[in-house]
């Protein structure tokens, strides 16, 4: 790639100059806030090189939530161009990268992340763990991510943005459709991260399976628990599909191999093939999860047991088999044939079976329960009828023959949104208001939140309702601009305002964290909500100490905590005490990553001896580590006395 | 012996689903090399090149290799540091003469005219092997880290289960050899 100097930083286009004034002064400003409070130092010894599961896991909602404020503003330019007929508010290229980033953004580096982020911070509570198998393999799967998450963003200001589609479908995203770096930061950005997040599924996978405490069998495990291991199953075996992916086509671009090219015996199909054999499952590891975060709230604010636990378990495990056998389902119209169409068409209607299950389950749930409509219920009830609505139009679309009147119109456009909105956000939500007080020790405020929800959830259905009704008068997806004779604008309208109430939601769920920050009361009881009924409510406090739990709790029962305080034994003695075994902090995932992060930096611009130093720096890390002597440490009963002493005040 | 620590059980059964991951990784490069595997594009064919000979070469040096990797084993379990330390250096040896020949056998046929950028098929045949070549070398390494290790501190409950999943490793790359040896050098030469 020849790029001159002056092609390095993207110029000429206000709205990314703006962007880019933004970053320099939101960075001039972090680094003078932090040498003035003198925070560097805490940054580093409390944060960057923090093993603690809780501490890593907060780590990550805060990277998701950036992502999601960086994936809806895009959204929201998006609309702004689509509003009315012919708009220029946006170039057709700008709006493909757009779209592009956004795709990418919200599902790798926000729903997934901020998922990953809820298990960290609950299921060793939930199972009563001290900490996940492999600490410091916990850090360095964040700060992969993060790292690549980094690189893929700074594509919009440095070098420019990929834009053939989250999908990168070839020969869009070959060397001759798309030439400069875009695209080259979106193989690597995605690679990087992939590398995290599959260790982090490994970590989950051993962690459940080895670590839960005594009594704790896997019939008595928390739904969210279970999800998580189900999910990080998914994640062991369809990330490997992704990295040899985007390998293959990096060396498609890079060093001329033929894997995806018209030319030479290229196949491009072959790219939509692996893309969605990984990419399928991915959708049910940002969904998975999030059925289990709505399990744990709806038991809480009903008071009631889960209905058909074993239901539910069984339930996930279908979906989770059945989700590698639908790819084909994405792209029924690019000729596989009448056979392959049929057998994907049943197999993707399936899936609705055991879903239903679970709606059914958890509405039996609700049924004769003393139900309290606190902000974490609310964005549960509100997913149940949304989740529904995208649920039933993915029927209508799993149909291969009809699904050649809708395809790649705005009709499929909805029905993700509802269903990954619905699903995954509004468990986002739910999930960290639910554990805020374990995180950070207050509740989010009642009031503003619910303000939140409710603009959330009502633009969140003028924005997408209406297109369906898009979709079904022909509007195309990814088309950047109409004219007034097609009749799209009224919808497009709508759907716009409905963009923007959304985005003021998000805007008062965000106020909503510095207002309580200020002025909500201190929780001191860990059972902040006062119903809780599994593990994580039974540490000492409502932020539990680093270890977790003084003494290792024993369960005898689903819903361990709720039976614990029926029969008044939540309190722990305190000549229990033993000394505990605590892994030591270590910056070298975090070091490790940068390194990673320089190298797909010079493989972007191909510049191989950079990509080639980072990668090596990185193997040193590895030796360094396999070297490193370091069993942790253990805590003194004293100082174990002295910590839940101090919580419990 | 392996399995007395608790971070040693842990680590074996991360490995194992590690393991798993791979799995998929090189079932992924065998899908994408047995759908590109007659697009040849009308140049250079495998039958044309593939030589019998120097691929049951390799094939020996690697199954022996994974022989002499649980011979390791097996007299660690024994306490017999001295003896699986001369075992672990056989295997690397036997490695090395793996990694030798196929950088050579790749050179050979870079020269003959088939490269990574030839064709679809080639290029698939030199990410496969290429990527099961990397493993063996990353492997070698490894446990060249390893053996220094033990010679520092001996043989601990932490460093037999290093060892141990080190030979877990290695055989797994055995076990993906015999498939590129079936799937790709005999049906190469049969086609």
């Amino acid at each position: 790639m020849n790029l001159r100097w002056d092609e390095f930083i993207v110029t000429g286009d206000p709205l990314i100059l703006g962007a880019q004034i933004s970053i320099v002064l939101v960075s001039i400003a972090l680094v003078f806030g932090l040498t003035y409070f003198k925070k560097w130092g805490w940054l580093w010894r409390d944060w960057i090189t923090s093993v603690d599961h809780k501490k890593i896991g907060i780590m990550y909602i805060i990277a998701a939530l950036l992502m999601l404020f960086r994936g809806g503003v895009d959204a929201l330019l998006m609309r702004i161009q689509l509003a009315a007929p012919e708009m220029e508010f946006l170039s057709a290229q700008h709006y493909n990268e757009i779209f592009t980033t956004h795709g990418t953004i919200m599902i790798i580096f926000m729903a997934m992340p901020f998922l990953i982020g809820l298990m960290n911070v609950v299921v060793p509570l939930q199972i009563g763990a001290r900490d996940v198998a492999f600490p410091f393999l916990n850090n360095l799967s964040f700060w992969t991510f993060f790292v690549g998450a980094m690189l893929f963003n700074i594509s919009f200001v440095v070098g420019g943005s990929p834009s053939a589609g989250w999908t990168s479908y070839v020969p869009m995203a070959g060397n001759e459709l798309s030439p400069g770096p875009g695209q080259n930061y979106y193989l690597l950005g995605l690679q990087i991260s992939g590398i995290g997040t599959l260790l982090t599924g490994i970590n989950f996978i051993v962690t459940i399976l080895k670590m839960r405490t005594k009594g704790m069998t896997l019939f008595r495990m928390p739904m969210f628990t279970w999800t998580t291991l189900i999910t990080s199953l998914i994640i062991t075996f369809a990330f490997p599909v992704l990295t040899v992916s985007l390998a293959l086509m990096t060396f498609d671009r890079l060093f001329g191999t033929h894997f995806f090219t018209l030319a030479d015996g290229g196949m491009p199909m072959l790219w939509a093939n692996l893309f969605w054999i990984w990419g399928h499952p991915e959708v049910y590891i940002v969904i998975l999860p999030a059925f289990g975060i709505f399990s744990e709230i709806i038991t809480t604010f009903a008071r009631k047991t889960l209905f058909g636990y074993k239901a539910m378990v069984g339930s996930v495990v279908i979906i989770s088999c059945l989700s590698f056998l639908v790819w084909v389902h994405h792209f029924y119209t690019m000729g596989s044939g009448a056979a392959v169409n049929s057998f994907f068409s049943i197999t993707t209607m399936m899936i609705s079976i055991p879903t239903g299950v679970k709606i059914f389950n958890w509405l039996f749930t609700m049924y004769k329960g003393r139900i309290s409509f606190k902000q974490p219920m609310l964005w549960s009830i509100a997913f149940i009828p949304n989740f529904v609505i995208g649920g039933v139009t993915g029927v209508m679309l799993a149909m291969a023959a009809a699904d050649y009147q809708y395809h790649n119109t705005y009709f499929l456009v909805s029905h993700f949104h509802y269903v990954l909105i619905a699903g995954t956000v509004f468990a986002c939500f739910a999930g960290l208001v639910f554990w805020y007080p374990k995180m950070f020790g207050h509740k989010l405020n009642e009031k503003i939140g619910q303000w939140a929800f409710w603009l959330f959830m009502i633009g969140f259905n003028v924005c997408f309702f209406p297109q369906y009704f898009l979709g079904l008068d022909g509007m195309p997806r990814r088309t950047f601009s109409y004219l007034p004779e097609e009749g799209w604008f009224s919808l497009n309208f709508i759907s716009t305002v409905g963009a923007f109430v959304m985005g003021l939601g998000f805007l008062i769920f965000v106020y909503n964290v510095y207002y309580s920050f200020r002025h909500s009361a201190r929780e001191t009881s860990g059972d902040c909500w006062g119903s809780g009924r599994t593990l994580e409510w039974a540490t000492s406090s409502a932020i539990p100490p680093f270890y977790n739990f003084a003494v290792l709790p024993e369960v005898r029962t689903i819903d361990p905590y709720w039976h614990m305080k029926e029969d008044g034994q939540e309190s722990q003695k305190e000549e229990d005490y033993k000394p505990i075994h605590m892994p030591s902090n270590t910056g070298l995932g975090f070091i490790m990553s940068v390194f990673l992060g320089i190298s797909g930096f010079g493989l972007v611009f191909e510049w191989y001896w950079i990509g080639l130093v980072g990668v090596i720096l990185t193997f040193a890390c590895m030796i360094y580590r396999s070297f490193q002597q370091d069993d942790g440490y253990y805590v003194p009963v004293e100082k174990i006395k002295e910590t839940e002493r101090h919580a419990s005040v | 012996m392996e399995y007395q620590s608790e971070t040693g059980r842990l680590n074996i059964l991360g490995f194992w689903i590690f393991i798993g991951a791979e799995f998929a990784l090189f079932s992924t490069l065998f899908a994408a090399y047995f759908v590109l595997i007659n697009r040849t594009a009308g140049y250079i064919t495998p039958g044309e090149l593939f030589d019998l000979k120097l691929v049951l070469i390799m094939t020996f040096l690697l199954l022996t290799s994974s022989f002499t990797c649980g011979m390791a084993v097996h007299e660690m379990r024994n306490h017999n540091v001295k003896r699986m330390m001369i075992w672990l250096a056989i295997t690397l040896l036997l490695g090395l003469g793996f990694v030798g020949y196929e950088i050579y056998e790749f050179v050979h046929y870079a020269s003959e005219g088939a490269t990574l950028s030839t064709s679809a098929y080639w290029s698939a045949f030199f990410v496969l092997l290429g990527t099961h070549g990397l493993h063996v070398s990353i492997g070698i390494i490894w446990i060249i880290g390893i053996m220094i290790q033990i010679k520092k501190r001996g043989l601990t409950p932490k460093t037999s289960s290093k060892v141990f999943v080190s030979s877990l490793y290695w055989h797994f790359l055995d076990v993906v050899w015999i498939f590129i040896f079936t799937g790709v050098y005999l049906l190469g030469m049969v086609s």
